[in-house]
């Protein structure tokens, strides 16, 4: 009897391995997918619908790096610092109900920053969803105004098509989040598993536009026949990864560029073309000579309130041309005269070889005309300053020489954020990360932790003011676990230092709730094992901006910089471009 | 830019999600949606929404932009009245009892071209199919009369120029595999068309 029971249960289990030979769970399909995007890193947090997923994990840790955050709206904002610094495609893991709804912050940000970015989600089983189940929410719709696309998968075997897609459509075109919402019964259903299949297309999807011809000689002719030629880029410079091909384009016809906070970094701050920042806290020139040009050409922007000011009043003299990847932005905000529909990549070195050389340096010279201005009215005093008290831009100025302009800064949002983007100065692309179409409080440290796992090789720099750090500071948990060597650098005015500046300058100086107190941040980080210092006098400050930077790992240094400071220049609200304040 | 009625014409996959994915483009934008029907299209597999929103042509050429945006829209029309064929049906029950005595309803019936679906000793069901105009005549003057019950379907509508969407569809789907897909009306000029 024993022998034959021996036997048959041989038999069963042999049976059961041939069997297993060509089914996999659902979960193992979701590691096997990761990979075969070429995934290196999730940044994720477990729960209880995402079990499977955590529990298939286990067995590929040598081939994927999870880094445990703190919160769901750090995994996601590390994602879309590491998308920003690396160029390719952010993972998220997160759990249902909560852990799915602390990621909308970040699909919003990613969403109008255009990042490429994969959520996965657990969900509660199939069978419980819409019965108020334990941590069930509505994923799908809640996220569907959030997400480039999303899907909620309730059978294993519509796993590996469905990351196909998410993929697919998370980094092409213009890129965006994607979530991928996974019943806990998928993830445990074993299927037969074919292998992984790549999409490369979606019959209701275009990516991109055709370019078309005549309007590549028509936005030629314009810029040949202009006098007063002036380009604007953006982050599609970037995405499209087409820096020199932008950079031969202006080169060629002495073209002035000026760029969005999200196109920063995509032109060397030294390059004699670059004419500074655009917008409501941009340089002074740019502003200006948007109402004097005669022809705008707006590279991969897409003409954000906070970039045009009074829109009536926006460069009402200039012949438009607008090159974007997306043919919604066309005419959206601003009347195009040329529409260049199409991937920058592909457009500019086409539109290139149809312009004529050019110098422009008359032009050029009245852009530095008016940079000299604001050198003299705002730059140089905030560089240099006199008063005992630091100054924001001089911690920028001495981080700038100390780094030999090359560090990957991330920022959070504020006046902390807009001194940084005017005076951080950058050798190489993709070194600016910061949250430009939300402005989400909160985002500067977790981005800067993934911003360095995609730039590992580089020093990050993650400038944030004492708001934005108190809303996420518990990602120094997520630094202490996995060592990411993420410099923080808090610049503490002890105010919610914009909306100060905006109830000083529109609201009589009423202060409602913007008197902010800190903890002592430096005994916070040692809690967390990450050394720090605070620093309060100027002769202080380079040496620990210094110690800083040579320290081996990750490092907090909080600088108590002047309270009452406003950023300047600056386009009030309903004000046009050109009535740019410089005090 | 004067406001009038626009009728929106989509083309997608028939996806669960799909309503909710493009209705809050318009809510977003506090634009109501005056009427909206989906159902299946000429092409098999493809979804056609009917929307309906009075707003002004530059609303509605962004609307649709941004709606053609969406990964399962395969193509956004929007059109005037009087570019469309259109109906919109509707349903009224009445007391058989006032039918049967008040004249006035029988050449109401006739004028509007309304035919009973439905008569039973309690009530009579009448339906008809026209514009909107009509079917609010015909209620009002119905309401006159004990209207029990009325109900009106969302805007059907036929784009007069439009050459179905058969030949679009095939060329959707004609891309080859890592070749983008793309689609205007400079789809089939290709010597106007730089290729990389």
């Amino acid at each position: 009897m024993n022998t034959i029971d021996i036997t048959k249960v041989q038999a069963e289990s042999q049976a059961e391995e041939v069997a297993e030979m060509t089914q996999i769970s659902g979960s193992k399909a979701v590691m096997e997918a990761l990979l075969a995007e070429g995934v290196d890193t999730i940044f994720g947090y477990p729960g209880g619908a995402i079990m499977p997923i955590y529990d298939a994990l286990y067995d590929y840790t040598d081939r994927l790096k999870h880094i445990l955050v703190r919160h769901e709206q750090g995994g996601i904002h590390a994602a879309q610092g590491y998308a920003r610094t690396s160029g390719r495609t952010g993972v998220v893991f997160a759990t249902s109900g909560p852990g799915a709804t602390n990621l909308v912050t970040g699909l919003a940000d990613a969403m109008i920053d255009s990042n490429p970015i994969v959520c996965i989600t657990g969900q509660v089983f199939a069978h419980l969803l819409g019965t108020d189940a334990f941590q069930e929410t509505d994923v799908i719709n809640i996220t569907t105004p959030v997400t480039k696309w999303n899907y909620q998968v309730t059978d294993a075997n519509e796993i590996p098509m469905a990351l196909a897609k998410a993929f697919y459509i998370a980094r092409t075109g213009r890129p965006g989040p994607v979530l991928i919402d996974i019943t806990k019964n998928a993830q445990f259903q074993l299927f037969d598993y074919a292998g992984y299949t790549p999409c490369h297309h979606i019959r209701s999807y275009r990516p991109k536009p055709i370019i078309r011809k005549e309007y590549i000689e028509r936005a030629a002719e314009l810029i040949n026949n202009a006098k007063k030629p002036f380009v604007l880029f953006g982050q599609g410079v970037i995405l499209g990864k087409a820096e020199k091909e932008f950079k031969d384009f202006i080169e060629k016809a002495g073209l002035p560029a000026g760029w969005t906070i999200m196109g920063l970094s995509a032109l060397p701050t030294d390059h004699p073309l670059n004419v500074g920042m655009l917008g409501m806290h941009g340089n002074y020139a740019p502003n200006v000579m948007t109402n004097s040009c005669d022809v705008l050409i707006a590279v991969g922007m897409r003409f954000d309130d906070r970039v045009t000011g009074r829109l009536d009043k926006y460069a009402k003299q200039a012949k438009i041309i607008h090159l974007d990847i997306d043919p919604a932005e066309i005419d959206k905000n601003v009347k195009t005269t040329v529409p260049v529909w199409g991937d920058c990549k592909e457009t500019l070195p086409l539109l290139t070889s149809l312009i004529a050389e050019n110098k422009h340096e008359e032009w050029l010279a009245e852009f530095r005309k008016l940079e000299q201005e604001e050198i003299k009215q705002v730059i140089h005093p905030e560089l240099n300053p006199t008063s005992d008290e630091m100054t924001m831009g001089e911690v920028l100025r001495l981080l700038n020489e100390l780094t030999d302009d090359d560090a990957v800064i991330t920022t959070d949002v504020g006046q902390h954020q807009m001194v940084a983007c005017r005076y951080a100065r950058f050798k190489q692309s993709k070194s600016n990360v910061t949250s430009g179409g939300l402005g989400t409080m909160g985002f500067g440290l977790p981005a800067a932790i993934g911003a360095w796992y995609g730039a590992p090789d580089r020093t990050v720099v993650a400038i944030i003011g004492d708001g934005g750090i108190q809303m996420t500071i518990q990602e120094l948990g997520t630094i202490m676990q996995f060592g990411a060597k993420v410099k923080i650098l808090i610049l503490n005015n002890q105010f919610l230092g914009m909306v100060r500046q905006w109830q000083q300058m529109f609201h009589d100086k009423r202060y409602s709730f913007v008197n902010i107190t800190s903890p002592d941040y430096v005994t916070v980080a040692q809690g967390y094992h990450i050394p720090g210092k605070q620093v309060c006098k100027r002769e202080d400050l380079k040496d620990a901006l210094k110690e800083m930077l040579d320290h081996d790992g990750s490092y907090l240094l909080e600088v108590m910089v002047t309270k009452e400071n406003n950023v300047f220049p600056m386009v009030p609200q309903g004000s046009s471009v050109s009535e740019i304040r410089l005090k | 830019m004067e406001k009038q009625e626009y009728t929106i014409t989509l083309y997608t996959e028939n996806t669960i999600g799909m309503i909710n994915r493009i209705s809050i483009i318009f809510s977003r934008r506090k634009i109501n949606i005056e009427s909206l029907n989906t159902s299946p299209s000429e092409a098999e597999g493809i979804h056609r929404f009917t929307i309906v929103i009075n707003e002004t042509e530059e609303v509605v050429r962004k609307l649709c932009r941004q709606i053609e945006k969406q990964v399962e829209v395969l193509k956004a029309y929007y059109n005037t009245n009087d570019e469309l064929i259109w109906q919109e049906q509707a349903l009224f029950k009445v007391s058989t009892d006032v039918v049967a005595e008040k004249a006035p309803i029988e050449r109401l019936l006739r004028e509007y071209g309304a035919h009973a679906v439905v008569i039973r000793s309690d009530y009579t069901v009448f339906e008809t199919a026209g514009h909107r105009e009509e079917i609010d005549k015909l209620t009002a003057a119905l309401a006159e009369y004990n209207l029990i019950e009325f109900v009106r379907g969302a805007r059907i509508a036929i784009i007069k120029d439009s050459e179905g969407f058969h030949r679009k569809l095939k060329e959707f789907e004609q891309s080859e595999p890592a070749q983008e897909v793309v689609e205007n009306e400079f789809l089939n000029k290709q010597d106007k068309v730089f290729t990389m």
